[in-house]
């Protein structure tokens, strides 16, 4: 068993396996008004995926979250990198940042949507807001990680501050920075869905939100299939990188 | 007061204040947002009054029940884990994805199963508290000197014993830092399935005064979720660092 699962990515196809086990038998026990059975959902969503009305809603949403990942990103580099270049900037920030963390951006939505009213302005600023704080968190605490000798050398070398953050800070943060880029991708892609279902007339948090409205367990087993799926995929890519990048420092 | 406390509260003071100018002076219309202070006195009316204290109580109640599952559930399901390799390698991969899956998808299934009531909202602050609290336990109990381990054992202390004795009282500080985490996500697992659907709470007045357009109602309702959940955050991080620091002393 132990050797097995020492292959590259057994425990991620037994894990898929077991937890499509357990969905069937949680099928069995909650009836079909709950859940749709594992084949049935991959069988719809496949056929879903060759109907033009659904592709619209998967590029709606496509779309707005390709925004809302650029601006977390870019937000979050520009605060994590101004905020970890200085200890007194860094010790200010951190415990605002872990606040603003905490806060449940869901209770700001009548504000994201007074400002921006209904559409792709507002599903954008929701995924952003979502995404932002973890990627400055992680950047910040990337550079004030960085070990002091790389920065001195900077100073030696007299680096401006353009090429020291291109060719020593962030190349030494990187790791930590991917780090903080996985986690922005997963909350910015809730967030955005959050902003469909809540602002939006179209895209999967839309469909998801009529679906729950009329008690359609398909498409709604269906939507979050794919977006676990999608959400699944994109992060362990990340996460692999991720450690190719640390394999790649430790050696 | 030191320099970074005083950075601390212009950080915060400032944009509030520019914030309260600008609606004064009209350049944000009052419709969008009204000035900051006048939500404090909306808040204050609103807490005199008592008209939201159920819609609170509930709220609260509900984050409470959501966290103290998952904090011991998370816990125990840890040093479970912790003592199966074969577990814990199969169970990775779905620890470094979670985050990424849209838990609030599952909002809908749960309501269908459980009914329209609290038990969907605790659960779903529940699932997004949980799983970081399990993480967490994990990797305190990673740092355990296997010398401390080994004492338990010549101790003839059981499994049960030795966790509860000497393995997760010497992971307290990583498990406070996964109780912390559990913290944030009760709170936003149950006032996002407030919004989503539901027939009472925060989440629900917020959305009701929203759709009626009362922004006397919606703002200070917002204020207080916001307050509410940088307080507690920031409380349990002044503790965690009390403890932390006792710690450091102790030794």
């Amino acid at each position: 068993m132990k050797a097995i699962l020492d292959r590259p990515g057994a425990a991620a196809l037994l894990l898929t396996a077991i937890l499509l086990v357990l969905w069937q038998v949680a099928y069995r026990f909650a009836g079909k008004d709950a859940l749709s059975p594992p084949i049935d959902t991959i069988v719809y969503l496949v056929q879903q995926l060759g109907q033009p009305e659904f592709r619209l809603h998967i590029w709606a949403t496509g779309q707005a979250f390709f925004y809302a990942l650029a601006i977390a990103v870019a937000g979050g580099l520009l605060i994590g990198l101004v905020t970890g270049l200085s200890a007194t900037a860094a010790e200010t920030a951190e415990p605002l940042l872990l606040a603003a963390n905490a806060i449940p951006k869901v209770a700001l939505y009548p504000v994201v949507l007074l400002l921006f009213g209904i559409g792709l302005p507002a599903k954008v600023a929701f995924g952003a807001i979502h995404g932002v704080i973890p990627v400055a968190i992680f950047t910040m605490n990337a550079c004030r990680g960085i070990p002091p000798i790389l920065l001195k050398t900077a100073r030696v070398l007299r680096l401006q501050p353009a090429d020291r953050i291109g060719a020593i800070l962030l190349p030494a943060a990187l790791p930590d920075i991917v780090t903080g880029v996985r986690l922005g991708f997963s909350l910015t892609l809730i967030g955005t869905i959050l902003g469909e279902m809540f602002g939006a007339q179209s895209g999967l948090g839309y469909l998801l939100m009529t679906a729950i409205g009329l008690a359609n367990t398909q498409v709604i087993m269906a939507v979050t299939l794919l977006l676990v799926v999608i959400a699944a995929a994109v992060s362990s890519a990340l996460l692999a990188w991720e450690r190719s990048l640390r394999a790649r420092r430790s050696r | 007061m030191s320099k970074v406390a005083v950075y601390r509260v212009l950080a915060v003071v400032i944009p509030v204040v520019l914030l309260e100018a600008a609606c004064r002076l009209g350049w944000i219309n009052a419709l969008t947002l009204p000035p900051p202070s006048r939500m404090a006195v909306g808040l204050m009316d609103i807490l005199a009054s008592g008209k939201m204290n159920a819609a609170i109580l509930k709220t609260l109640a509900n984050v409470l029940m959501a966290f103290a599952f998952s904090a011991v559930a998370g816990i125990a399901l840890g040093a479970l884990i912790h003592r199966s390799r074969t577990a814990r390698r199969l169970l990775e991969p779905l620890f470094s994805t979670y985050y990424a899956i849209p838990i609030y998808a599952f909002y809908p299934l749960f309501i269908v199963v459980f009914g329209l009531n609290d038990a969907p909202q605790v659960l779903i602050g529940f699932m997004l508290a949980v799983v970081s609290v399990i993480v967490a336990t994990l990797n305190g109990l990673d740092s355990v000197p296997l010398v401390l381990a080994k004492t338990a054992r010549v101790m003839r202390m059981g499994p049960v014993s030795a966790a509860l004795r000497v393995t997760l009282p010497y992971a307290a500080p990583h498990l406070f830092t996964g109780v912390k985490l559990a913290a944030a996500y009760s709170f936003i697992g149950v006032i996002g399935a407030e919004f989503i659907m539901s027939q009472s709470g925060l989440g629900y007045e917020i959305r009701y005064a929203f759709d009626n357009l009362d922004n006397s109602v919606m703002y200070p309702l917002i204020l207080l979720i916001l307050l509410v959940a940088v307080a507690v955050n920031m409380s349990l991080d002044a503790w965690d660092r009390a403890l932390r620091a006792r710690r450091g002393a102790g030794r």
